[in-house]
């Protein structure tokens, strides 16, 4: 009899945290299902492209911090930041913009920092806002829902197609018609027009916005899945889009012409994909439930202020950046109050 | 059924309750070996009451319980004590503690016992003792001692008693089997609890998981009149915390670091209120508890009523233990529970289960991976921490942000680690770093407590050296006092020569040592001039000093010589009186501490008695001295010799006087504590002094009426030396006040006392220069019983005047003093040698004092009075001020041994 000896408990629960990363994929499916169905193929062979960079990279970096490889690749968590700037990058985005965004990810954002769980910026932001700074034509450069190609079926461009334009083997030129601008950009270039004129003008705000409604339906129904499934609690996303929606109609109720509507920012862009799969990130958010509330609160602000007063197609990335910046200080001051304390406990100290 | 709250967190486990519970209770084997850790409980172990080889019954007191929070120790069964020592015992670190080794004999027999007939009728303070002697301590798995918890109600009020069925930990069913099957005993050890108590309201918190524990309690209270509560609360671990039970049944927060008494709750569990109903109403001490034997490797998991002590493995056994499959031994639940790698470990009272799991059932936990602040650990927690942060805090060693975070209020449930995602064993760094930070603060404290005791003892020593330092200087400048006190003496050897008292040897030794300096003088000047010296000139000098010093040695010698002989022939009344005076106070002195050794019924009282005979024999011979001398003086013709004496004898007392008033006044400025004794014994001097004048002023009245001029001078100095005294003395105060000390007030006192002084000696010196009869008549008595005495012995004077020499002694120094005082009163040499003569003058009565304590009687003379007043007060100020009176010990010591 070899008996061992071990600290409590001795039980514990099944879920882990590449479960936690696998059940992110999951809940991606019908986001990436959504995208592939709207804009084509694209999405799909970045999403393949990023992992296998990821993969590569953090293989890479394991070797040279002489970690078990194997042992951290199965953590899935390069999986789940090369997901994410996968469904973040425009679909048509050339192979090496991929490569730069994940390299920047990978490397810089999470294993300079010291690995998963040190990170203080979620590295899929910070590779997207690099490559929107650096890179902004090809950033900017969206597919067109396939619905504006006409209404006689799915017409996107074909696999093969889209292998050869991400790769560099067809010229760029063959797929401007299969590109657009995106709902967002279209409303803020949209000169001196009302918001309601600039529905009635523009092509992809009069009859596109549908597909990005679709889309952010299917990352809503993720992010439903996830909560259910206590991968994150509630606190961010609700905390988040409350927040945008509230200051949204606040100003859209005020000034119509000139601010959009409440729903036209809920589900454009990639507020939901960002409310539950990129704020969520629980590594670089506020930790407290009560802090989550303001960290959530604070990217909802700051979508709403960077997307009308800024100059980059969308908010999500540099507001959740931002509030990355903040999760710390928010969580000194959010503390929860503990059994048998009459009130939180704040900052670092005692006497703080 | 009363409404249920819920407290925050907390992680649903599976339960794996079934398997134990499809068996009742069962008896478990009776070991062979039992082995009984003295510390079972939480606290101070147990003392042991017996030794190896004792022979004990079951029941029977093994062990006693050591301090307030401690518990008892009984033997579970018969047999003998085979060894006391150590021995691997239940603690998560397979320590080994003390244990109580027990070998059965078989026989099982119990020690007499009975239970209380009526515990209501018993004083609560004997019925809690009873408790305490019944080694109960907490039995759900923490192993208070109840009796302490039980003592509540004395210092607390206590509303809500609740008592702890939830059995939150998976697998453990020894609460669960022990209600549904002994529900009576439990009801009625909370009927026990609940009288100690007094609560208002009980709630037994019971999870929903019981029901036929519910319904055989629901059974037991039936009809019950104690206002007792079942609350059905979820199953959720921990639950059965005692915090967080509380909070579920009363919505009320134990506040942190607190215990639930202050919020007037109290927790007990129901294996606890079991054992005090076989305790109080059986008599059976705490010897055995039900344990749950389960786990996938047992082929029977069950419920045994097991006898404390019994080692695991019996007990393994007796469940059909697969070793093979056996992975991991934990006692107590797979949450809060240990694992040991032992199973001769023994059962104690704390222990309510044994998992025997198989690796498949517990097995290891993966390596932790990267936290990944998902926050469950901070869902789950009941304490309402941030574990993901205090993880954090821990790892980094930031132990100040940890306890920022409230780590101490962990309660190390081991929810967080359950639910880990990355499988970081978070309550093992919880529990790390609660150990770093109380070694921390322990050793803060160590250290604090340590550098206090430092500076504490440089604080001593620097006392110390100071204190040294300054009796060094003290005595270097006694010494060089004592010094120019003998150049003193030797230089002012001529008159004092002239009163025929003067050590004329000693002037003869001083002659004889300035002629040998003389001569070596001679010799040095001379060998200097043969060698050419440079310092003739310095030589010549020092040989002329000496020539000086040696005529004038030679011109004392002659004259002291000369004076003696003038005088030899004519008995010195003075020297003889003083010489009687004092053997009288010392014969009554020692007849005093003779008498108070008696009452007492002291040792040495016939040493004393023995004292007191020779005292008064020396007494009796000083008097018939004083008495033949006075005799052939006034029988002589000689009066104004007699009055002479007299007057010299007044002289010297009013020299004593004035020093020990001086002595006194310096030892006031300086706040000496001394300075009461000093002014009994100044009053004591006061009064000899009045003596004296008074005997001189009779004799000089009776044998010299027409000498009243002369009288009058003397009165007339006496007034001026008054006058001065007083001067000096409002100069002193005067100084004192200005400097603010606090003896000020007394110094004014004695300004005033001095004044009056010297209008007495003005009145008196009035009185003189008109008419002399009155103060002879008054004096006329003493004279009478003097002649009477004068005729009895003359031949003795001889012998007494040995005697006297040595009291003159200092009066001579005296007479001296006055002179040199009236010189140049302000010197600071006169000041001192004032000091060293009043010290020599106290030190008859120190002496005296340590044999004994109160001198005089109440009826005598107004100088024995002062003189019994002064050893009064004297005793306690000088062993109070021992530093001043070692300083006098030499000296008082050499003027004592001279009065012997």
């Amino acid at each position: 009899m070899a008996l061992i000896r071990s600290s409590s408990p001795h039980l514990h629960n099944a879920g882990s945290t590449p479960k936690i990363m696998r059940l992110l994929l999951i809940a991606a499916l019908p986001g990436i299902a959504a995208m592939t169905f709207f804009f084509g193929w694209g999405t799909l062979i970045q999403i393949g492209w990023a992992m296998l960079l990821a993969i590569g990279f953090e293989a890479a970096i394991m070797k040279l911090r002489r970690r078990p490889v194997g042992f951290y690749l199965r953590d899935s968590s390069a999986l789940v930041t090369a997901l994410l700037l996968g469904l973040a990058l425009p679909p048509f985005s050339p192979w090496w913009l991929t490569l730069v965004g994940i390299f920047v990810a990978i490397v810089i954002a999470k294993h300079l920092y010291g690995g998963l769980g040190n990170n203080p910026f979620n590295p899929a932001m910070v590779a997207y806002a690099l490559l929107l700074v650096s890179f902004p034509v090809d950033m900017t450069r969206w597919t067109a829902p396939f619905v504006l190609q006409g209404d006689d079926g799915w017409h996107v461009l074909g696999l093969i197609d889209t292998f050869k334009v991400i790769f560099g083997a067809l010229d760029h030129s063959a797929i401007d018609a299969f590109t657009s601008a995106t709902p967002l950009d279209e409303l803020r270039h949209r000169g001196g027009l009302t918001t309601e004129e600039a529905f009635r003008e523009s092509n992809v705000l009069a009859n596109g916005v549908g597909a990005w409604h679709a889309v952010a339906a299917a990352y809503f129904m993720g992010g439903v899945f996830l909560l259910y499934r206590k991968v994150f609690t509630w606190h961010t996303p609700v905390s988040m889009l409350g927040t945008l929606a509230a200051i949204s109609t606040l100003f859209y109720l005020f000034a119509p012409d000139s601010f959009a509507d409440p729903f036209f920012h809920l589900t454009m862009g990639a507020t939901m994909l960002g409310a539950f799969f990129i704020a969520t990130d629980p590594v670089t958010a506020a930790t407290s439930n009560r802090g989550k509330l303001y960290y959530g609160a604070g990217i909802g602000l700051l979508v709403f202020v960077i997307r009308t007063w800024g100059s980059y197609p969308d908010a999500v990335a540099f507001a959740v950046l931002l509030m990355n910046l903040a999760a710390p200080f928010i969580d000194q001051y959010t503390q929860p109050r503990t059994y048998g304390h009459a009130r939180p406990k704040r900052g670092l100290k005692e006497d703080a | 059924m009363g409404h249920v709250f819920a407290f925050h967190g907390g992680v649903h486990p599976p339960e794996n309750k079934r398997q134990s519970t499809r068996s009742p209770i069962r008896q478990a084997p009776l070991p062979q070996h039992l082995v009984l850790p003295l510390s079972q409980h939480i606290g101070a172990p147990a003392e042991p009451l017996v030794k190896a080889g004792d022979t004990v019954l079951k029941g029977q007191r093994i062990a006693e319980a050591a301090g307030r929070v401690s518990a008892a120790l009984h033997a579970p069964t018969s047999g003998v004590i085979s060894a006391i020592g150590p021995y691997p015992v239940p603690h998560a670190s397979g320590m080994e503690g003390t244990c109580i080794m027990l070998e059965a004999d078989g026989e099982d027999r119990w020690i007499e016992h009975a239970g209380l007939a009526d515990y209501r009728r018993v004083p609560k303070t004997e019925l809690i003792d009873f408790i305490r002697n019944s080694g109960i301590a907490g039995m759900g798995g923490a192993g208070f001692p109840t009796d302490v918890k039980l003592h509540l109600s004395e210092d607390h009020i206590v509303n809500t008693l609740v008592i702890n069925a939830a059995e939150c930990e998976p697998y453990i069913t020894a609460d669960d089997m022990l209600m549904r099957e002994r529900a009576g005993d439990i009801v009625a050890g909370i009927e026990v609890i609940a009288h100690l108590l007094e609560p208002s309201h009980i709630l037994i918190g019971i999870e929903d998981n019981k029901p036929q524990a519910i319904k055989a309690l629901e059974k037991a209270l039936k009809g019950n009149p104690l206002n007792i509560d079942i609350r059905v609360v979820p199953t959720k671990y921990p639950s059965g915390g005692e915090k967080q039970l509380i909070k579920l049944l009363t919505d009320v927060e134990v506040p942190s670091g607190r215990i639930p008494a202050d919020v007037g709750i109290v927790c007990q569990n129901v294996g606890t209120a079991h054992a005090i109903a076989r305790a109080v109403h059986h008599g059976e001490p705490l010897i055995s508890r039900i344990v749950t034997l389960t786990g996938d490797a047992l082929g029977q998991p069950q419920n045994f009523e097991t006898l404390l002590g019994t080692p695991y493995k019996l007990l393994l056994e007796a469940s059909r233990i697969n070793d093979r499959k056996l992975y991991r031994l934990v006692v107590g639940g797979p949450m809060m529970g240990f694992s040991v790698d032992n199973d001769q470990i023994p059962v104690i009272k704390s222990t309510n289960c044994l998992i025997a799991a198989t690796h498949h059932e517990m097995p290891p936990a993966p390596p932790a991976q990267e936290c990944i602040r998902c926050g469950l650990c901070e869902q789950v927690c009941p304490a309402e921490l941030l574990p993901q942060q205090l993880y954090w805090f821990a790892k980094g060693r930031e132990l100040d942000k940890a306890k920022h975070h409230n780590l101490f209020d962990c309660i190390e449930c081991g929810a967080c680690s359950y639910v880990c995602s990355s499988y970081i064993p978070l309550v093992q760094y919880y529990r790390n770093a609660k150990a770093e930070i109380r070694t921390e603060e322990a050793e803060q404290r160590k250290a604090e407590h340590a550098r206090q005791r430092f500076e504490a003892r440089q604080a001593r020593l620097e006392a110390e050296k100071a204190e040294k330092e300054a009796r060094r200087k003290a005595r270097a400048e006694e010494a060089a006092r004592n010094q120019a006190k003998k150049k003193d003496e030797v230089a002012t050897a001529a008159p004092a020569a002239n009163n025929g008292q003067s050590d004329i040897k000693t002037l003869k030794t001083a002659a004889a040592v300035a002629r040998t300096k003389l001569k070596k003088a001679q010799k040095a000047l001379d060998s200097a001039r043969e060698n050419g010296n440079a310092d003739l000139a310095t030589l010549e000098s020092e040989l002329q000093q000496a020539q000086q010093k040696a005529d004038d040695a030679q011109k004392t010698l002659d004259a002291a010589e000369r004076g003696e002989a003038a005088g030899a022939g004519q008995p010195d009344l003075k020297q003889l009186k003083t010489a009687a005076a004092v053997a009288r106070t010392k014969l009554k002195q020692a007849e005093k501490a003779l008498k108070n050794a008696e009452d007492k019924g002291l040792d040495g009282v016939e040493q004393l008695r023995l004292t007191v005979q020779e005292l008064s024999a020396k007494a009796e011979t000083a008097q018939q001295a004083y008495d033949a001398a006075e005799k052939g003086g006034t029988g002589g013709g000689a009066d104004a010799a007699r009055v002479a004496e007299l007057k010299s004898d007044m002289d010297a007392a009013r020299g004593k006087v004035e020093k020990a008033q001086k002595a006194l006044d310096d030892a006031i400025a300086s706040g000496s504590p001394a300075a009461e004794k000093m002014k009994a014994g100044v009053a004591k001097l006061q009064g000899k002094y009045d003596e004296a004048r008074k005997a001189w002023e009779a004799a000089a009245g009776n044998a010299q009426p027409g000498a009243s001029a002369e009288k009058v001078a003397e009165l007339k100095a006496d007034m001026d030396a008054a006058r001065g005294k007083v001067e000096k003395a409002q100069q002193a105060l005067d100084g004192a006040i200005a400097s603010g000390s606090p003896a000020a007030e007394k110094m004014k006192a004695g300004v005033a006392k001095l004044q009056g002084k010297y209008d007495e000696a003005r009145r008196a010196w009035e009185a003189a220069g008109g008419q002399d009869e009155t103060p002879v008549a008054a004096a006329k008595p003493d004279l009478k019983a003097l002649k009477q005495q004068v005729s009895i012995m003359r031949t003795k004077l001889k012998k007494a005047e040995k005697a006297l020499d040595d009291g003159e002694g200092s009066e001579v120094e005296v007479q001296e003093l006055r002179q040199r005082h009236d010189a140049a009163k302000a010197e600071l040499d006169a000041a001192e040698q004032a000091r060293v003569a009043e010290a020599a003058a106290v030190g008859v009565d120190l002496k005296q004092l340590q044999i004994d304590a109160a001198m005089a009687r109440a009826a005598v003379t107004k100088a024995e009075r002062a003189l019994g007043k002064a050893a009064d007060e004297e005793r306690a100020p000088l062993e109070q001020a021992l530093r001043e009176a070692s300083r006098k010990a030499d000296e008082l010591n050499q003027t004592l041994s001279r009065f012997e």
